[in-house]
């Protein structure tokens, strides 16, 4: 028990250290660089081995342009954090180019925010800006699944048990576009294999997935892939159980030093340096950018110790093949319930504005969306 | 004896000093536990080879030091304060409901799909009064259920409430996820739209909201509740001892009823700003952690209602400066959690100061 009174002294000196700490910090505020301030903003941690570290790695290829500063925001919620951070970034920082990086982030918050700076740019990774939305702002966006037809085209020749497992999140039009593009890639090498799929509900949920890709090892399947948020658990999972593994969003290779064949990236660098180039020459940005290979937006990892000599020189040749423009979906093929998609002699544009909508899985796909 | 000599207007003028000087206790102990917190976190950030006089100068800057760093702290602490209030009103009846974020992601979901079919036809205000009502009611029968299973049967309230938070959480995903989904939008489920419209504007000069006012109004209306009616009285009683309450013929079971479904229907009314002004519809964004943060805000006030809106907008402006810290010292947003668990643990620890400072008791005494 303390007998004695409240020391005032103790108390008297912490207070004065503390205001002037306070004092002094105000008087030596970081000064802007000069020249182009770009803030980018993160839904979940730079270093997910997943969607955000595709864009922090790509951020980080931007900080060595000149007279560029980047200014970064990781675990920013879909609330009206977003847009304070925006805001908080323009106005305390001075930014001039903002990347919004997750779907949430768009409507209604950064479409407020362009509309309330107008000087200030703002661009969204995803094909959501219409016409009604501001001319300050804009979407851009890789086609992913041209990098997944080519992971399947490499896991075809690399299953021994031609049962390949997909690990997907949400059963929404992206995600199973890339589940098709994986299995026609993969029964375009091995018509005999079927890709398996599991949906664990949520973008991130690593109980599950977990979860997920244990179910599909005990099912047989000896190569797994995956549409989730930060593919980590699930790559690591295979590691650990002897199977080989495809990435999805950024390179995943350390995780899966025996068994990683390859992985689907974005290549976001390519369109932060464009930019960054078009508003130091004083030029507008365009509003509404997408591509795949065509574009150099997409890639594909460094083929790991899994890949065998087949399928690299399969892969290659596909790749080339989709960067000159050849399609993916090229018929005969059938949705799940037997309904033809494409009819034979048929194919679809890699581009072709109906497989936004895709709301199906094809011929060769085990797992129901429901 | 010597007493009788002195005058009676010092002597009340010593009464009112005495009381200040009591009081004063409930101010100096949490500022010197932040003190405390903000040494250690110092250390914290010595030892990452980073300057605490930088840290400190950011969290001012990025949370208070412009009026648009105070907009950003106010809009973030608009939430947390009618979230601390779901907290803070069961505390007094010696309950720790630690659930409000089913409460108010639920809440926010009753207040979009009331809006729905009315989009079109019903006039904004109108639209706007059913979705509070609906949201407080969803809210406050929520959390009722958790008073009336504590009290009816004997299941604790913590547990109940959690648990109903993650049953909350699945049923707007699957509502949201399913029948209610807007199929406009393939990729981020959600409701429909409740229309710009129908949405509340930011209060005049600023790009705060309306929940801000409405947390505030919330909190003095609570304070009077618990501290100037009978209601209060006896909830306080019931806190400080159930059996002697019941002895006194004090209706627990009721105080319990009410006082839960006040909590929720606050909570609940959270969900609805959310909906109602900043998102205009119903998604996962709902489910943002604000009902958590808000156990923390009401700790940290002692479960005192007035003290909550100081608190909410301290941890705000924390909030509101940690994206500043992360962009000019590189640090991770983990950062700003860390400070924020030393601030809790040393706050908790200060709770034994009480009492133990011959300073503030009075000199009668």
């Amino acid at each position: 028990m303390f007998k004695r009174p409240f020391d005032r002294r103790t108390f008297l000196k912490g207070t004065g250290a503390g205001a002037l700490a306070l004092g002094s910090g105000l008087l030596t505020r970081p000064a802007h660089a000069a020249g182009l301030t770009i803030g980018i903003l993160y839904v979940g941690p730079r270093d997910d081995f997943g969607w955000n570290q595709a864009h922090a790695v790509a951020a980080a290829a931007l900080k060595q342009v000149p007279d560029v500063t980047v200014v970064e925001e990781e675990n920013v919620p879909e609330t009206v954090a977003v847009a304070q951070s925006m805001e908080s970034m323009i106005s305390l920082d001075g930014a001039k180019l903002i990347f919004a990086t997750s779907f949430g982030y768009y409507n209604p918050f950064m479409v407020d925010m362009a509309k309330k700076y107008p000087d200030v740019e703002f661009r969204h990774a995803a094909p959501l800006w219409t016409e009604a939305d501001p001319k300050n702002a804009g979407s851009y966006f890789g086609q992913l699944d041209q990098a997944h037809y080519i992971d399947g085209v490499a896991a075809g020749l690399c299953t021994k048990s031609n049962k390949l497992g997909f690990v997907a999140a949400k059963p929404i039009g992206t995600v199973l576009r890339n589940i098709n593009s994986f299995a026609l890639g993969v029964r375009a090498v091995n018509p005999a294999a079927t890709v398996q799929v599991i949906f664990t509900g949520e973008w991130s949920m690593p109980v599950r997935e977990a979860e997920a890709a244990n179910a599909l090892v005990d099912a047989g399947c000896d190569v797994l892939t995956c549409h989730v948020d930060g593919p980590k658990v699930v790559i690591e999972t295979a590691e650990g159980r002897g199977v080989k593994s495809c990435g999805h969003n950024a390179s995943q290779a350390p995780l899966a030093p025996k068994g990683f064949i390859t992985g689907a990236e974005y290549k976001w660098e390519t369109i932060y340096k464009d930019y960054a180039a078009k508003l130091a020459a004083g030029e507008a940005l365009p509003n509404f950018i997408g591509g795949g290979f065509d574009k150099d937006f997409v890639q594909n990892t460094p083929y790991g110790a899994g890949a065998t000599p087949e399928a690299i020189a399969a892969a290659d040749a596909a790749r080339a093949g989709v960067t000159a423009g050849k399609p993916i979906f090229v018929g005969p093929i059938k949705k799940q319930d037997g309904s033809v998609l494409v009819a034979e002699g048929a194919s679809l544009d890699n581009y072709a504005p109906e497989l936004n909508a895709t709301d199906y899985l094809i011929e060769g796909v085990v797992g129901s969306i429901t | 004896m010597a007493d009788t000599t002195v005058p009676a207007p010092s002597f009340a003028f010593a009464d009112a000093f005495d009381r200040v000087r009591r009081s004063s206790e409930y101010v100096v102990i949490p500022l010197l536990a932040l003190l405390a917190s903000a040494v250690l976190f110092s250390l914290f950030l010595l030892a990452l080879g980073k300057n605490p006089v930088d840290f400190y100068s950011l969290v001012w800057r990025g949370g208070f030091g412009t009026s648009f760093s105070w907009q950003n702290t106010l809009v973030r602490a608009s939430p947390l304060i009618l979230a601390g209030l779901c907290v803070a009103i069961p505390a007094r009846l010696g309950m720790v409901v630690i659930g409000g974020e089913g409460a108010l992601v639920l809440g926010g979901f009753a207040a979009a799909v009331t809006a729905i079919p009315m989009v079109g036809w019903s006039p904004a205000p109108l639209t706007l009064v059913m979705m509070a009502i609906s949201a407080m009611a969803v809210g406050g029968l929520w959390i009722g259920f958790v008073g009336y299973l504590r009290h009816y049967r004997g299941i604790n309230e913590t547990i109940s409430s959690l648990l109903l938070s993650y049953i909350a959480i699945s049923i707007l995903n699957f509502f949201v996820e399913g029948a209610l989904r807007d199929p406009s939008d393939p990729n981020k489920p959600s409701t429909m739209p409740i229309g710009p419209e129908t949405m509340i504007g930011p209060m005049p000069g600023t790009s705060v909201h309306w929940g801000l006012a409405a947390g505030i109004v919330a909190c003095v209306a609570v304070w009077v509740l618990m501290n100037r009616t009978t209601f209060g009285f006896a909830a306080r009683i019931t806190g400080g001892n159930v059996r002697a309450a019941m002895a006194q013929g004090l209706p627990v079971g009721r105080l319990v009823l009410v006082s839960t479904a006040l909590a929720g229907a606050l909570v609940g009314l959270a969900g609805f700003f959310e909906v109602a002004a900043i998102h205009g519809k119903a998604n996962a964004s709902l489910i943002a952690g604000y009902g958590f943060t808000g156990i923390l805000v009401s700790f940290l006030a002692r479960h005192n209602p007035l003290a909550i809106i100081p608190v909410a907008i301290f941890l705000g402006g924390i909030d509101a400066a940690g994206g500043l810290v992360q962009r000019r010292m590189e640090l991770p947003d983990a950062t700003v959690l860390v400070l924020q668990g030393l601030m809790f643990v040393v706050l908790l620890v200060s709770e034994t100061l009480y009492g133990r400072f011959a300073i503030f008791k009075s000199k009668g005494a």
